[in-house]
């Protein structure tokens, strides 16, 4: 074969491989609103950076009819490229080449490339749309999930892992997503359960649809397995280019600094709290009037409302900001919140990210709904989170810190770097109301007109209690700031946290309350 | 979240609330005693044999019914001494997750 047969024969195994599962497969998938693997990564990489790998890898299986069945490059891309610049491993199941399934080849492509992101210390994103695994292969088909999911937990914490579900991602295929840091999901598109509607409806009788039971809102805001819900893949790709920017490769570095900018002029703190603490605000306005350019990316928008999770700089450094939304269940901790609040710690903890926690908790949600499916459990995820924590944690006290609520939002009894309260805290062992009646019960009982004492004494308690001054008087905050304060005395404490060192017991690792 | 949501009373210990509801806050059961004299379906599935008839006195372990539930024959025993009561579903039946099969007296 001459030198120019060569080249030829080159380019023309690589187009037919590159042409996936075909024409027909092809706009069957764009019918479905859907791109192709390889679009999808040019869209979501910088342009022109995708170097793919592994493109004529084939699979091996002789039975059912599998010998000699050309899969195109197995059914998913792999490679690596860049996004701002910065480079990251990537693979897109294709599924246009036997519906995306997985057999043990599609795995090891995948597995090599996120050996890639672990040695290099990269991010790895994974795009996932896969009919599940690939019935002719077998048990070899479950050892390469077996595989992909034992490398997620070594990645875990090491580089940031990014998975996108764009189309069917069933059964035990979406154990790696869950296992990663960030799921983005997108509407109409995005399919996840372990069990799909028919399996439901034959074992269960229960009819379902695969919308209601696994589609990308019901994962956004019920489930909670989504961090990101977008309306289109565009809109998808752009929030993930969006999230990188806040992250760093890798645990052992920092993310970033970019140049800093000040709040926007129209987020005016000091005119964002109402004066009475019953009446609800958005905290995230609050996070606005304090972040560079009053840009918050919120993580999990849609899933427990009642506390708000995100990304935002102050003078150009990442920080995971923390708050309790009273909007929402008057910003109450309930088991999605405490789960939502401490996956969020640790991930900021693993990646070097400094926390700056807004403070507005009332206490728990009362009810047999959240004592039997385990507060308690949820709960403790949050304390455990942030008093392991060694990142530099920074609280500020908007206004109610009451009782358990107080302690577990990152109190100086966690270990927060500082305690920053505003004139409007209330830090208590529980609110007035439920203070008063408790501690005043006989007087309240026995007076004339109970009505009238129960007042007296909650205004008592509020005047003598619902204020920063006693938890300052013992040194549980270190400066009560006002609003406009805030922004100043919060950079300051991330100048001074920088370098932050703190000694903690030697072990193999600890027992989270999972 | 609809911005339209409306705002609610939400009590806590320490005083109310007003505030938004969350889907899982407003679709939350109330709590309801457990009588062990009412026996239900823990999983949905097909009834296999119904082992008792209405007016049986039975004794507590006895078994009273055998409902076919994910691939498996379980044995629905009774909880408590008593007499059968009523029987709710038949052989063959489907019976739906929390489904009243059988009561006691």
């Amino acid at each position: 074969m001459s030198f120019m047969q060569r080249i030829v024969d080159f380019f023309s195994k690589k187009s037919t491989v590159t042409q996936g599962g075909g024409e027909k497969a092809i706009s069957k998938q764009k019918a479905g609103g859907k791109m192709t693997a390889r679009e999808r990564i040019a869209a979501l990489l910088d342009e022109g950076s995708f170097h793919e790998y592994d493109l004529f890898v084939e699979h091996k299986c002789q039975d059912f009819g599998m010998a000699g069945k050309e899969l195109a490059a197995d059914g998913v891309v792999t490679g690596s490229g860049t996004i701002n610049g910065r480079p990251v491993c990537i693979y897109a199941q294709d599924f246009t080449v036997a519906g995306g399934s997985l057999g043990l080849m599609h795995a090891r492509k995948i597995t090599k490339v996120m050996d890639h992101a672990i040695k290099m210390g990269v991010p790895i994103i994974g795009i996932n749309d896969s009919g599940g695994a690939r019935i002719q292969e077998g048990v070899n088909a479950l050892a390469g999930y077996g595989e992909i999911f034992y490398r997620n937990t070594l990645a875990s914490g090491v580089v940031p892992q990014i998975s996108v579900i764009l189309g069917p991602c069933a059964g035990g295929a979406v154990y790696s997503p869950a296992l990663t840091d960030f799921v983005f999901v997108v509407d109409n598109i995005s399919k996840m359960f372990i069990t799909g509607p028919e399996v439901v409806k034959t074992v269960l009788g229960e009819e379902i649809s695969m919308e209601d039971l696994g589609g990308a809102r019901v994962q956004a805001e019920t489930a909670g397995n989504a961090h990101f819900f977008s309306n289109s893949e565009e809109e998808c790709f752009a929030s993930i280019r969006k999230l990188v920017t806040f992250l760093p490769d890798n645990s052992r570095n920092k993310a970033a600094l970019l140049e800093q900018k000040n709040p926007k002029a129209s987020y005016k703190i000091e005119e964002l709290i109402p004066k009475d603490s019953k009446i609800p605000f958005d905290v995230r306005d609050i996070v606005r009037s304090i972040v560079d350019d009053s840009e918050f990316f919120e993580v999990q928008e849609l899933f427990a409302p009642n506390a708000i999770i995100g990304f935002g700089r102050i003078n150009g450094e990442t920080v995971g900001i923390i708050g309790n939304q009273a909007l929402y269940l008057a910003g109450v901790l309930d088991i999605d919140g405490s789960d939502k609040i401490a996956r969020f710690i640790r991930f900021c903890d693993a990646f070097n990210i400094p926390l700056l926690t807004l403070v507005d908790i009332p206490g728990y949600l009362p009810g047999s709904d959240q004592e039997h499916n385990g507060v308690i459990r949820h709960g403790a995820k949050v304390l455990y989170a942030y008093s392991e924590a060694s990142v530099p944690k920074i609280t500020v006290i908007l206004r109610k810190a009451y009782g358990g609520g107080y302690i577990a939002m990152c109190s100086n009894h966690l270990r927060a770097d500082f305690v920053f309260a505003w004139p409007t805290a209330e830090i208590a062992v529980m609110g007035p109301e439920g203070a008063a009646n408790i501690i005043f019960r006989s007087e309240i009982m026995n007076a004339e007109n109970p009505d009238e004492m129960r007042k007296l004494k909650v205004k008592e308690y509020t005047d003598k209690f619902a204020n920063p001054y006693v938890a300052a008087s013992s040194g549980y905050v270190d400066a009560v700031i006002t609003p406009e304060e805030t922004r100043a005395y919060v950079a300051h404490a991330l100048q001074l946290t920088r370098n932050k060192q703190e000694a903690r017991p030697d072990r193999k690792h600890g027992v989270p309350p999972f | 979240m609809s911005e339209q949501q409306q705002f609610c009373e939400i009590a806590l210990e320490g005083g109310t609330y007003e505030a938004r509801a969350t889907k899982k806050f407003l679709q939350r059961k109330p709590y309801e005693k457990h009588d062990p004299r009412v026996i239900k379906a823990l999983i949905p599935g097909v009834v296999a044999e119904v082992g008792t008839q209405v007016g049986k006195t039975v004794q507590k372990g006895e078994t009273l019914m055998i409902l076919e539930a994910m691939k498996m024959l379980n044995r629905i025993k009774a909880p408590v001494d008593g007499t059968v009561k009523a029987i709710n579903v038949a052989a063959a039946e489907k019976v739906t997750k929390g489904q009243v099969l059988i009561e006691l007296a």
